[in-house]
């Protein structure tokens, strides 16, 4: 029952500047609402962890929240570009970003020995390209039984992980449905986590292809419904590819972006105000 | 004839080519996975066409997806919606990709060299980047765990280049045998295809040869969109034009799409249920 808080509580008391955060969730179940309140909370000298940036971090890095990123795809998806981001990177604006830069297999191998309680993984990857030049987390093995050249990349220990989910109970199991991602194994490999739902439902019904984080593996959880907007949240709402493409012009552009950000996340509550806010907006341009 | 512009009756653009030309690598009832954009519009042409039985791998998670509109990101829902099974990430890539459980991977790329190594990370030195690309994603388990590997790309000096800035993702390195020294499952990117032709690897040098012209297009205009001094085939084929069939179902495909996109009111509909859910 107490595990089901406040997020302004639950982003307050799990997540500090200097912590090493993931907030994961595979175009799907992206925790938007989580991230706007960290943002909120002005927290400084993160190091990010995420497979594919998106918005969400696109958003976080243009906001000054993070001195690293640890990642594996950093686009628009479907779109382009995400322009802060690049602008933190090729510009050092609004301050330099220092990366640590993977492919996605090696990503998710890094979390599943996170959740294993091992040092590293093993994959075969990475050989042949210039990524193990330019990334020191990557580095070669050899198997003690075969004599097999692989590739070792560490594991991911996050102090915080965050994911959306569909669904919490009252006693704090946690369903997500749909594409689970990465999430199972980002939750069990941090120390803390935050889980927001679209609801909390008396019983947990299945869904094809689900899966339940049991309550002793989430720390905090809060109800924020949309908070995976402008990504979805199955069976409740669908990506919104517009969002994605206006996000293009609002990104690109230093002031813009500041502008928007000022208006409709610092300048709002919490995440209903947000929808609302940017709802707006939208109607106005209508 | 072929245009850069827009159809018209009877005709079709370079990129329709391109897609139809990369559809009909896609043989019915094997395993292939899929990048987005060109990639799984090529695909979704096949399954709609000539391979009915493909099955389509998403990095997502989704194997069998059957989206009826095109995907717009890699992990949208409608992947998921009818897929055969759904699985987490580190699955896809552990057991699926790295088993040799997938027949062919359908890449895109910024930048390919003459060996068809590829390059989606940065234009410029690492260290200080002119551009700042998206990065690895899943493309370098990909062109090296899956058993063929085709590149779609459209050609032009600026991406067909002599000096890659970053090997992202591995063709066939320096040529050779130098691949197969790697002692990767899969045998790496079998063909590329353009807007203006097929490339394939020599059997021996694994250097990109023009071995197709699509129709309208010229040996000239191939090696003008190639910042190397391109290797051309003795007697280089010419693609069939696309079919009635081919293009209405791609043109079909990328309408719904649009239309779908173009019907949805995702924020008032997601504030009409939060409001309600307030009250």
């Amino acid at each position: 029952m107490d595990k089901i808080i406040g997020l302004r509580e639950a982003v307050a008391e799990s997540i500090n500047d200097g912590d090493t955060v993931a907030l994961e969730g595979f175009t799907h179940l992206i925790p938007f609402a989580a991230a706007h309140e960290i943002i909120r909370q002005e927290r400084k000298d993160l190091t990010l962890i995420r497979m594919t940036p998106d918005l969400i971090y696109d958003q976080m890095i243009g906001m000054g929240c993070a001195d690293k990123l640890i990642f594996s795809w950093g686009g628009n998806p479907g779109v382009g570009s995400l322009h802060r981001f690049r602008d933190a990177v090729e510009n050092g604006w609004p301050q330099p970003l220092e990366l640590e830069e993977h492919s996605h297999a090696g990503m998710a191998s890094r979390y599943v020995a996170g959740a294993s309680n091992l040092p590293f993984a093993v994959l075969r990857g990475y050989v042949g390209t210039d990524l193990p030049k330019v990334t020191d987390t990557i580095a070669p093995i050899t198997c003690p039984f075969t004599g097999e050249e692989l590739m070792a990349v560490p594991a991911l220990r996050p102090d915080v992980a965050v994911v959306h989910a569909q669904q919490a109970d009252p006693s704090g199991n946690v369903a997500l449905w749909g594409i689970v991602g990465i999430q199972r194994e980002t939750i069990l490999s941090a120390r803390r986590s935050i889980v927001t739902v679209e609801e909390v439902v008396d019983e947990l019904a299945p869904h094809p292809h689900q899966i339940v984080l049991p309550s002793v593996a989430v720390d905090a959880i809060a109800v924020v419904p949309g908070g995976a907007y402008p990504s979805y949240a199955h069976d409740y709402y669908p990506r919104d590819n517009a969002f994605y493409e206006a996000w293009d012009p609002i990104g690109r552009d230093r002031e813009t972006f500041s502008g928007w950000m000022e208006r409709h996340v610092l300048g709002t509550e919490d995440f209903a105000e947000h929808l609302e806010s940017i709802m707006e907006e939208e109607v106005s341009r209508r | 004839m072929s245009s850069h512009d827009g159809p018209q009756e009877g005709s079709y653009t370079t990129n329709e080519m391109m897609t139809v030309a990369a559809s009909r690598q896609l043989r019915d009832g094997i395993v292939c996975f899929v990048g987005i954009g060109l990639p799984s519009q090529a695909a979704n042409l096949a399954r709609a066409t000539h391979a009915p039985n493909c099955v389509l791998v998403y990095e997502s998670g989704t194997i069998g997806a059957k989206p009826e509109v095109l995907p717009h990101s890699i992990g949208d829902g409608v992947l998921a919606e009818h897929a055969d099974s759904v699985v987490p990430v580190p699955e896809i890539f552990a057991y699926w990709l790295q088993t040799g459980r997938v027949d062919i991977g359908f890449l895109g790329a910024a930048q390919i060299d003459r060996f068809a190594n590829i390059n989606t990370t940065v234009i410029g030195s690492y260290e200080d980047p002119k551009v700042r690309l998206p990065g690895a994603g899943g493309a370098p388990e990909i062109a090296a765990s899956a058993k063929e590997v085709m590149v779609v790309m459209p050609q032009t000096a600026r991406a067909f280049v002599e000096e890659l800035a970053f090997v992202t993702s591995a063709g066939y390195l320096d040529g050779g045998d130098t691949r197969e020294q790697l002692g990767y499952l899969g045998a790496g990117p079998t063909v590329v295809i353009t807007d203006l032709g097929i490339l394939k690897p020599d059997p021996e040098t694994k250097e990109l040869t023009l071995t197709d012209l699509h129709p309208g297009t010229s040996v000239e205009q191939a090696r003008e969109a190639t910042g190397w001094d391109l290797r051309v085939a003795d007697d280089p084929g010419t693609t069939d034009p696309p079919t009635e069939e081919e293009l209405r179902v791609l043109r079909d495909l990328r309408e719904r799409t649009e239309a779908a996109n173009e019907e949805m009111r995702v924020l008032d509909d997601l504030l009409d249920r939060t409001r309600a859910a307030k009250e």
